[in-house]
């Protein structure tokens, strides 16, 4: 069975440690938040200025100055902090995030990602994207392994516009955990009930499998 | 205007001299602290030909999307415009050019225009699109992107409170880009919800000093919500 969204994000959560600084992307990555361990302390970071992101308000609490980079309205939690787009990226750029989590259209073996854009049709932009690949060094890719039409989304090269080049290191998919290691896709992790020889036949760029992969546990 | 007091009496003296062809550097996330009373001036004015630099363009009848409605924008640098399908048509239709920058660039290339810097290297973009053209540089075995600072003539922000002399306090996450923005003005222009005597604010609480601040004023917002989200 391929994983669910909710799936992804408890498999992303096991990643997560106590007294992490987090960036979670638009999508699968934000649901990662339902799942940090019950006595954990992550805090999470909105590239708009915000660190200590909290839930959605309530009606009471709704503000309009108020709302995360994807321009929802969201709350501060107790210890949060606030401040100028400038500094939100020189907490990026400078390497200070402790996980990025961020889906994408396409990754390769050589850990390029594209993800901001699609040529002919709507190009909507890439927003903080870039900074975020550029500045992370502990990046995981969310995306499903395949695109809608049954194409391999994990590449010898990627075919879009980059978003960032060599700055991709782990992926997960909805069939599986993998590592970029030189040059190649690292079969670490498969989803429960997926077989190795379906990741293979989806997967386009050269895929390293050792002799024992072992089913996925969650968060 | 006496002295260090900022205030204008109107809108419209506020945004004096703006002129067709001028590049307008504006706050704002989204319509997250963006400045309203001045963007619905701008459009009563009918200034044609501006080059606007902002994180993003409004929406569709508001923020700075009002200004496409009668094509008053040539060119934007904007990180993220995927919210206006009249953007997007005019952009289609080759009537609005549109230079994607990367957010934490667009911050910091505001910051150094403010700042006196002309460019400054950054790893964002490396190998991508963005860096087409560009002076590349490697600096301890990684490769960076030479970025050229900007400025505006104008610079419109939105804050939360200020004093007389133009020091300004931001409200939450609608400080964003505004604070970069009052740097990199030639003429920056503050709009904010309350305007206090001089010694009200707190020196150390203050995040824009009124040294980059020229003209003051006190405006009304709607404060439009993009994505209204509420807990379960």
């Amino acid at each position: 069975m391929t994983l669910t969204r909710e799936q992804m994000a408890r498999r992303v959560a096991r990643e997560l440690q106590d007294g992490f600084y987090v960036n979670l992307g638009i999508g699968i990555p934000t649901l990662v938040a339902n799942y940090i361990p019950e006595g954990m302390q992550v805090m999470l970071q909105s590239e708009n200025g915000l660190l200590g992101m909290g839930p959605f308000p309530t009606e009471a609490e709704l503000d309009a100055d108020m709302i995360n980079a994807g321009k929802q309205t969201v709350t501060a939690l107790p210890g949060a902090s606030i401040f100028s787009s400038a500094e939100s990226f020189a907490m990026i750029r400078g390497g200070h995030i402790d996980l990025t989590v961020l889906g994408a259209f396409e990754v390769d073996v050589q850990g390029n990602i594209a993800s901001w854009m699609v040529p002919g049709k709507l190009i909507k932009g890439m927003g903080g994207s870039m900074d975020l690949v550029a500045g992370a060094d502990n990046i995981i890719v969310t995306m499903t392994h395949c695109s809608k039409d049954g194409q391999s989304k994990l590449l010898s090269e990627c075919s879009l516009p980059l978003t960032g080049a060599g700055c991709i290191r782990r992926v997960l998919t909805d069939l599986a955990y993998l590592e970029i290691i030189d040059g190649a896709f690292h079969l670490k992790e498969r989803a429960p009930g997926v077989s190795v020889e379906e990741i293979a036949e989806k997967t386009a760029g050269k895929l390293v499998i050792p002799d024992h992969v072992p089913e996925m546990t969650f968060a | 205007m006496a002295g260090f007091d900022k205030r204008v009496a109107s809108v419209q003296e506020a945004l004096d001299g703006l002129q067709d062809g001028m590049t307008l550097i504006a706050g704002g996330f989204g319509l997250c602290g963006i400045p309203e009373n001045l963007i619905q001036e701008i459009r009563r004015r009918g200034t044609r030909d501006l080059t606007v630099v902002s994180n993003n363009c409004g929406v569709d009848g508001f923020g700075l999307g009002v200004l496409l409605e009668d094509r008053q924008v040539r060119k934007i640098i904007a990180s993220y415009v995927g919210e206006n399908a009249l953007f997007e048509r005019q952009m289609l239709d080759g009537k609005l050019e549109v230079e994607l920058t990367p957010q934490g660039t667009l911050a910091e290339k505001m910051r150094a225009g403010g700042a006196g810097i002309p460019a400054f290297y950054t790893a964002t973009g490396y190998g991508t699109p963005v860096a087409e053209g560009k002076e590349t540089r490697e600096f301890d075995g990684r490769h960076y992107v030479l970025e050229p600072a900007i400025r505006g003539d104008f610079a419109i922000v939105k804050g939360w409170k200020a004093d007389w002399y133009g020091n300004v306090i931001y409200r939450h996450t609608a400080q964003n880009f505004n604070p970069l923005v009052a740097t990199a003005g030639r003429i920056t222009v503050v709009e904010v919800e309350e305007i206090v005597p001089p010694g009200t604010l707190p020196p150390d609480q203050i995040h824009t000093p009124g040294i980059y601040v020229d003209r003051l004023l006190c405006g009304r917002f709607e404060k439009r919500i993009e994505q209204r989200t509420l807990s379960a």
